[in-house]
């Protein structure tokens, strides 16, 4: 659960507040993610999870607590948060492709114009991404002809062209049709398994209980429960969590 | 209609300074444009406030105003000179006042088509550590500027019409020569003007098919 014996949480959220005008989407958020951690975070819409991820990287901002990665809060606008965000990979439910660079521009173009490196170094570690993610042959095609999965996969190849400390997953899947949601999980379940840090909105409970090491379960903006994936889906603990999987179990 | 061949080359020189003033205030116009629409979807408030500022003013205030101020407030009054030939000078004025102009058009067209780039693109490029200047340089305005061809091509064609507002100050581009053809040549007015339309008529035609085509040609696929 370590990586090079480092043992200081990666990121540390504290008593993380936010609304949005009336609706307090985040109450009074506490969670730490040690390095190499994967974490699911679960519950019914609108309950968070999102915006949790996303605050993360300060795609929101919060009103209240403070969020800490590797050791430092999270800055304000400007080039220490790019530098930040440049450490923390994201993956989107809608995939969020360049449209108008070619596959292997969408890996290469972070490395090239936010770590400065080479531009042929940095084709051929994003050629290396696109194989491993299984799209190699498709790298000087455009977003448009790829199919939903494919997308997400050089998505998720793009956020490792960064060497990221941690991915954050948005719903990776649910935006996908159902033939294509194994070959995204696929991927993931291997990082998974590498020990990358992985934070992973998600309903796929396959995916939970093979490579997570912690659910969070959240509803109406609270983390209501934290459990390991087995005995969160056998035996949940709050009657809240209870009823969520009960819905989501028998469909 | 014997005048309209007489006087030929005089024609074509003042449609060629016609083309002159266009090329010169429709690059300057894109380059502000560009500019002012960065700012407009600036997240620092108070450079959105002077795009909007800026945008509203312009584009509600008559091209006729913007030049005679350029020509006679800038040119006499505050003494702003670019050259000691005093038809360049008004010349450049004009210009200034043209691209100033035209830049709030071009700013709105762009504006649009920022909105056609979806806000998730934006984020992911915000995601893997661009800055705001790189994400509008590399992700949001090649997209938003291919998405806008054909609006920024009737902007041209709205530009190259109006180059002819230039006669207020004294610039001879075609209907300043043509109000002098009008006075040398009384008995000719009709087969004149229908001489100075058609000119603008192949200037604009032509313009307006080449942004249709490449607007088709360089649309993002999404």
């Amino acid at each position: 659960m370590t990586e090079n014996g480092d043992t200081t949480p990666l990121v540390v959220l504290a008593d993380v507040n936010k609304h949005f005008g009336n609706l307090h989407v985040l109450r009074d958020i506490n969670l730490t993610i040690s390095r190499g951690e994967v974490l699911v975070v679960i519950g019914p819409s609108g309950g968070g999870k999102s915006t949790l991820c996303r605050a993360i990287n300060r795609l929101e901002t919060i009103d209240g607590g403070t969020i800490t990665f590797d050791g430092q809060p999270l800055a304000a606008e400007g080039k220490t948060l790019a530098k930040l965000r440049s450490e923390v990979g994201m993956v989107f439910q809608s995939f969020n492709l360049f449209a108008h660079k070619t596959i292997l521009e969408n890996v290469t173009l972070g490395p090239i114009k936010v770590r400065g490196i080479a531009r042929a170094e940095a084709e051929r570690r994003g050629m290396e991404l696109l194989e491993r993610v299984g799209i190699g042959a498709q790298a000087s095609k455009y977003p448009a002809q790829l199919s939903g999965g494919q997308q997400q996969r050089v998505a998720i190849a793009r956020a490792l062209a960064m060497d990221p400390k941690m991915i954050l997953f948005d719903e990776p899947t649910s935006a996908l049709d159902p033939e294509m949601v194994q070959e995204v999980l696929d991927v993931m379940i291997g990082l998974a398994q590498e020990g990358m840090t992985m934070m992973v909105v998600t309903h796929e409970m396959g995916f939970a209980r093979r490579a997570a090491n912690r659910v969070v379960f959240m509803a109406e903006g609270q983390i209501v429960e934290e459990n390991t994936p087995e005995e969160f889906f056998t035996n949940a603990r709050t009657d809240r969590a209870k009823d969520f999987l009960s819905k989501i179990l028998t469909h | 209609m014997q005048a309209l061949f007489d006087e030929f080359p005089v024609i074509l020189e003042a449609f060629w300074l016609t083309i002159r003033l266009t090329l010169a205030s429709g690059l300057l116009a894109l380059v502000l444009g560009t500019i002012l629409a960065g700012m407009r979807v600036s997240p620092l408030p108070v450079l959105r406030g002077i795009g909007t500022a800026y945008v509203n003013i312009v584009r509600n205030t008559p091209l006729t105003l913007v030049i005679v101020f350029c020509g006679l407030g800038l040119g006499l009054v505050l003494d702003v000179s670019f050259s000691t030939s005093l038809s360049t000078n008004y010349l450049w004025l004009s210009i200034i006042g043209l691209s100033a102009y035209t830049a709030a058009f071009v700013c709105e067209a762009i504006r649009a088509g920022i909105n056609t780039v979806p806000l998730g693109q934006a984020e992911a490029a915000r995601a893997i550590g661009l800055t705001f200047f790189q994400n509008l340089r590399l992700i949001v305005l090649p997209q938003a500027l291919r998405a806008v061809i054909a609006p920024l091509g009737s902007v041209l064609i709205a530009l190259i019409k109006n180059t002819t507002i230039a006669a207020a100050i004294g610039v001879a581009e075609a209907s300043l020569t043509m109000k002098t053809l009008f006075e040398s040549h009384g008995d000719a007015v009709v087969p004149i003007f229908f001489g100075f339309a058609l000119g603008f008529l192949i200037l604009t035609l032509p313009t307006g098919l080449l942004f249709t085509w490449l607007s088709k040609r360089l649309a993002v696929v999404r």
